[in-house]
């Protein structure tokens, strides 16, 4: 019997913790792939920070660092620079990302690390328990906005890859979704472009990845999905931001 | 040997390079500037790595990245840069990364002064981030020790797997002193030694090997297990690593605790003391932590009293009462912000404590 299809080795046996209907699942196995095939097994780094994804390290079949909130790209800097043959890539969710960790973030992308990020926006703190984000859309209901996001309060919601895209060092910035089949397979190929880039010394690169949070938004994981291309997508435009390698 | 004449700061930090160190993550604040100004210059001679990062915050994770891979990294900063750090050095702790910090001690709370102080001893010693942690934290009292202490500050780093904390001040990194350099170390990360460091790993190779960078341990007992092995290393530090210096001491009917630059105005005021045939001694730790209790009990067994000096409320004090468990009669003199204590001012306080009959 031959074998067709096996999963990746760059994913450990460990059961993922996350919720049924979470897309995080999905987003780690395409980056997991990716890894793979990037032919550079032996010389790859992970960074998760705090989050839903913090126990990356667990599921990551590769050498992986827990970060502080937001710190990833601080801590994957750190590592790029001691290592710079080595792929690394920082793993994080948008209230990690586009709130505590703004500074760092933006600074990576000025500085043109040459990380790739793995940017997962669900919209609401998943990790603890739905809270708003600064992701979180206009009228959204969370258990920090009970009354849904009042803009004129706490402000609209941030769009990180249009902001990012702006900074000189970025080199490539896409936003993407893995809601069908074939935005699974663009989102794969966005990923694997962004570690191609990174190994031929380019600049920071960002994958931005829409994900649903059924249990945080109280809606089970088909209707999630619905909310995710009728209220997600129209706010966060899907598409290259920015590839310099493709002027 | 030739001496040569340096600056604090740039021999510090020319000496944490001669340790190895050729990662330095730092931002500029004053008193310190001037350390990563010369890495700046310095690290790129070498092929090392300078950056200055955005922020303290950005630059102690940089250190936590760069130390995970196994090499020997260094950052610097003064107090409320260092308060910044502290998130990170808490996880650096938890996650047993090796790495040298130095905190150039300046007037607080908050933005406080430019000037020298030691305000900070509480939040070096007993835990400046959260959770149960120690660093090994030297209080160099001369250029010249602050160099020679660097030479094996990154072999206890590595040998423990803590952070290392030089606890300075202002003055110390802002004069000059005659000092003797020692010679180049090349460092090189080895696996073997390291197997802990994140040195490459795939799929296929010995799963104990795959570096986990962590401090975290969601489940109750796994993370009692992993604070236990910490206290465990905590206390083999405390058993080797303690240093102190007695000056004078032997003979003397009143002692005169200090660290950092107040032990030089100590050691000053007890010679003027003993020219008048009072016989005073100083005690100095030189490890903060561990602090040696042990040792400051011993060398003042035979004393009238002991006067602890120090530029801050009297943070150590609570350790040199606590070494005493109130054997014999202690007083504290300082000052807060910057303000040194004088040699003039210990001396007037050595004849007052006569005077009262201790």
């Amino acid at each position: 019997m031959s074998v067709v299809f096996q999963k990746t080795p760059y994913l450990t046996d460990k059961p993922f913790h996350y919720c049924p209907g979470c897309n995080h699942g999905i987003i780690h196995r395409l980056v997991a792939e990716a890894l793979e095939e990037t032919g550079m097994g032996g010389n790859i780094v992970g960074v998760a920070p705090v989050g839903c994804s913090v126990f990356a390290y667990d599921y990551f079949n590769v050498d992986m660092f827990e970060a502080a909130h937001g710190r990833a790209p601080a801590v994957a800097t750190g590592i790029k620079r001691a290592k710079p043959d080595s792929l690394v890539f920082t793993y994080q969710g948008d209230g990690d990302l586009a709130s505590i960790g703004t500074a760092e973030i933006v600074h990576a992308a000025h500085r043109g690390e040459k990380i790739a990020t793995i940017f997962v926006n669900n919209a609401i703190y998943g990790m603890t328990g739905g809270q708003m984000a600064p992701t979180s859309l206009v009228g959204q209901i969370t258990t920090t906005s009970p009354y849904g996001r009042d803009e004129a309060w706490c402000g609209a919601p941030i769009r990180m890859s249009e902001m990012l895209a702006e900074i000189p060092g970025a080199y490539y910035i896409e936003r993407c979704a893995v809601n069908n089949n074939a935005n699974i397979i663009k989102t794969k190929n966005a990923i694997k472009k962004a570690f191609k880039y990174q190994m031929e010394g380019k600049g920071f690169c960002m994958i931005e990845v829409l994900s649903t949070c059924p249990t945080n938004w109280g809606l089970n994981p088909v209707e999630a999905m619905k909310w995710l291309e009728e209220n997600m997508i129209p706010y966060y435009p899907l598409g290259v931001k920015k590839d310099k390698g493709a002027l | 040997m030739a001496l040569t004449l340096m600056k604090g700061s740039e021999a510090i930090a020319e000496a944490a390079i001669r340790a190895g160190a050729r990662f330095f993550f730092g931002y500029p604040i004053t008193p310190q500037t001037e350390i990563p100004e010369y890495m700046s210059a310095r690290m790129p001679e070498i092929g090392g790595c300078y950056l200055q990062a955005e922020s303290e915050v950005a630059a102690i994770n940089m250190v936590y990245g760069a130390a995970g891979t196994g090499a020997r990294v260094i950052t610097s900063s003064s107090s409320p840069g260092v308060s910044l750090k502290q998130e990170g050095i808490s996880y650096a702790a938890g996650a047993q990364l090796p790495c040298v910090i130095l905190n150039v001690m300046r007037g607080g709370p908050g933005l406080g002064s430019i000037q020298a102080s030691q305000g900070d001893y509480f939040q070096a010693v007993k835990g400046g981030g959260n959770g149960d942690y120690h660093l090994i934290t030297y209080a160099p009292s001369s250029i010249q020790e602050a160099i020679d202490i660097m030479q094996f500050a990154y072999d206890k780093a590595e040998k423990y797997r803590v952070p290392v904390l030089f606890l300075a001040d202002g003055i110390m990194c802002q004069m000059m002193e005659p000092v003797e350099m020692p010679p180049m170390v090349e460092y090189k990360v080895d696996p073997e030694k390291k197997p802990w460091a994140a040195t490459g790993w795939k799929p296929g190779d010995d799963p104990a090997k795959r570096a986990v960078i962590n401090s975290l341990y969601i489940n109750t007992e796994e993370l009692t297990v992993h604070n236990n092995h910490l206290q465990a290393i905590y206390a083999e530090i405390r058993k080797n690593e303690k240093m102190w210096e007695c000056y004078k001491t032997e003979d003397a009917d009143y002692v005169i605790t200090a660290f950092g630059t107040v032990a030089r105005i100590a050691k000053s005021a007890a010679d003027s003391l003993r020219k008048e045939g009072i016989k005073v001694g100083v005690f100095r730790p030189i490890t903060v932590w561990p602090f040696p209790y042990e040792e400051l009990k011993e060398a003042t067994k035979n004393v009238k009293a002991i006067l602890d000096v120090e530029a801050n409320e009297g943070q150590m004090y609570e350790d040199v009462k606590l070494a005493l468990l109130g054997s014999k009669p202690t007083e504290y003199f300082g000052h807060c912000g910057s303000l040194m204590p004088s040699t003039t001012e210990i001396i007037a306080k050595i004849h007052e404590m006569m005077k009262e009959g201790k």
